[in-house]
């Protein structure tokens, strides 16, 4: 069982730091990342294992929705079915 | 296999372009609680929906955050409540209206819909009770949504219930009056009303329904323009092919959200309704994406031409996406609860008549329209029944959800606030079509409705 954590904002130090932590506190492996900065603009995917996850997928959200205030980007996590229902057939 | 192009459109569909799904529905029957006590009958009626929809709110919290996408309400629809009534003594709908409020609001519901009559080809026991019950049920309660189905294709147009609609929806008005007219703003009259619809005010479980099911209205005009937006000049054929893709898109995430709502819940899944719902929030309007097209307007000559294709459009590309569609499934086209139909109101480009032309060719018809609160019972029957005309001829459902606005007139602005939206008091006909209306009767089925 995988999701998809993205973060989108200006670029800032540390920010892939941050992320990580707060996979290492939920135990997520990060199995996959890209990220491309446009201008000052950086938009980062991860795509993360969360079979073994010792939270409710809820708490794992909201702990990144937190994140995602405390730096001024958007931080988000999304159960990767999502995309596979919109964008395969 | 995901690729950060297809993550970051539908992060971008989210964020900026005001993608949800618009509600998640359960649809309850009531019929086994039917009782000739009315207080029995109340009871049950509680026991069974705050029993059936328990989990529904949170259940629907829960599948906000797993995908991320917002859920913007959860809401009941119940067995028409005339049916429950008939087997009563005492017909008290308003008790029963009150019972269904305090169900609603137990269960943390937005809606509950089925303070409905089905009155198409003539009154059953209940019907009458309810229906005039209507207006005093909506003054007493913020979450009761009613329906009167007074047309079909298979059986004519009940003009005897039409004229009667005509005073209750005027009443309804005058009834909350200090309240910005709200209660009509809650009250829906179709023709050939379908009975899996999840979208309010006209929900109800029809009784062909099974048990308990759930069903999902999608939304999503914003994505709709962008698309359009960021595809510039292509003709028409690429627009249609471009609305099809998106819609697909935008009905998958429905069918997700309503198969994890329904293995949650343990409830089978029903529909998925693919309506592109509006807001009144900027850049979630279905007059823009008419706009975008290359209509200066909304209300334009060209309109019902531009409408037409979106509707067709999203319906081919959902139908694919989804295992089992139903509901009303097409464009709305509200005037307060869309920004550029309310700019256009405004302006003076979209008039009554256009609208009414509009729903010839969309999914449901004349919707939270705002008229003048001196427009007498006989011009909204009237109106009613042209409307139920359009449905009834096409084979389609139509239906007339307008406001009389008390002490207003046209020009002056009423507001409801939340989904419902804001709008102008818009003209519409004075002359008299009393007679006509008085006359009573049905009319009969037409010749479309002989197909065996």
């Amino acid at each position: 069982m995988r999701a998809v954590i993205s973060v989108i904002g200006k670029d800032t130090v540390g920010i892939l730091a941050k992320v990580s932590a707060v996979c290492t506190t939920y135990n997520l492996n990060i199995v996959e990342v890209t990220q491309s900065v446009l201008q000052e603009f950086f938009a980062m995917i991860m795509v993360a294992d969360i079979a073994a996850a010792n939270a409710p997928f809820d708490v794992v959200a909201d702990a990144f929705s937190a994140l995602g205030e405390e730096t001024g980007l958007s931080v988000r996590i999304m159960h990767e079915d999502i995309f596979n229902s919109m964008h395969t057939i | 296999m995901l690729n950060a192009h297809d993550i970051l459109e539908t992060i971008t569909m989210i964020q900026d372009e005001h993608l949800d799904v618009r509600t998640i529905t359960m649809g309850i029957s009531l019929l086994d609680c039917c009782h000739s006590n009315i207080d029995t009958l109340c009871d049950k009626v509680y026991d069974k929906i705050t029993r059936s929809a328990k989990d529904l709110v949170a259940t629907g919290e829960k599948i906000e955050k797993t995908y991320g996408i917002p859920i913007i309400n959860k809401r009941i629809s119940i067995t028409p409540a005339a049916m429950l009534l008939a087997a009563c003594d005492d017909k008290d709908a308003v008790k029963l209206a009150k019972t269904l409020e305090r169900a609603a609001l137990t269960c943390g519901v937005n809606f509950l819909g089925g303070f409905s009559a089905l009155v198409q080809k003539g009154f059953a026991p209940g019907d009458r009770e309810l229906i005039a019950a209507i207006p005093e049920a909506l003054a007493v309660t913020d979450h009761i949504c009613a329906s009167v189905n007074i047309g079909s294709t298979k059986a004519g147009i009940n003009m005897d219930a039409v004229a009667l609609m005509g005073r209750v929806v005027k009443e309804a008005a005058e009834r909350t009056a200090d309240n910005g007219c709200i209660g009509p703003a809650k009250l829906v009259v179709f023709c050939n009303a379908p009975e899996d619809n999840p979208f309010m005010a006209g929900a109800f479980h029809g009784v062909s329904e099974p048990d308990c099911v759930i069903n999902v209205g999608v939304s999503g005009p914003g994505v709709v323009r962008a698309a359009l937006a960021k595809a510039g000049d292509c003709d028409l054929t690429a627009v249609a092919d471009l609305i099809k893709r998106t819609a697909f898109k935008i009905t998958r995430m429905g069918q997700l959200v309503a198969c994890e709502a329904s293995r949650m819940l343990n409830v089978p899944f029903g529909i998925v309704d693919l309506s592109l719902a509006p807001t009144p929030a900027v850049g979630d309007s279905v007059a823009h994406i008419l706009e975008e097209m290359g209509l200066e307007s909304c209300g334009a000559a060209g309109t019902t031409a531009a409408l037409a294709l979106l509707n067709d459009a999203v319906k081919k590309g959902g139908v694919m996406a989804s295992s089992h569609v139903g509901g009303l499934s097409g464009a709305f086209i509200p005037v307060t609860e869309d920004a550029g139909m309310i700019d256009a109101a405004r302006s003076g480009a979209l008039s009554i008549e256009k609208l009414e032309a509009m729903t010839a060719v969309c999914s449901v018809g004349l919707d939270m329209i705002n008229i003048p609160g001196d427009t007498t019972p006989e011009v909204i029957s009237a109106i009613i029944a042209d409307e139920a005309a359009i449905g009834m001829i096409n084979s389609k459902t139509t239906a007339v959800r307008v406001i009389p606005c008390i002490g207003k007139t046209v020009g002056e602005e009423l507001s409801f606030g939340g989904l419902l939206g804001e709008g102008p008091v818009m003209p519409v006909s004075t002359y008299s079509p009393a007679r006509f209306i008085n006359r009573g009767g049905r009319i009969p089925a037409p010749i479309q409705s002989l197909k065996n």
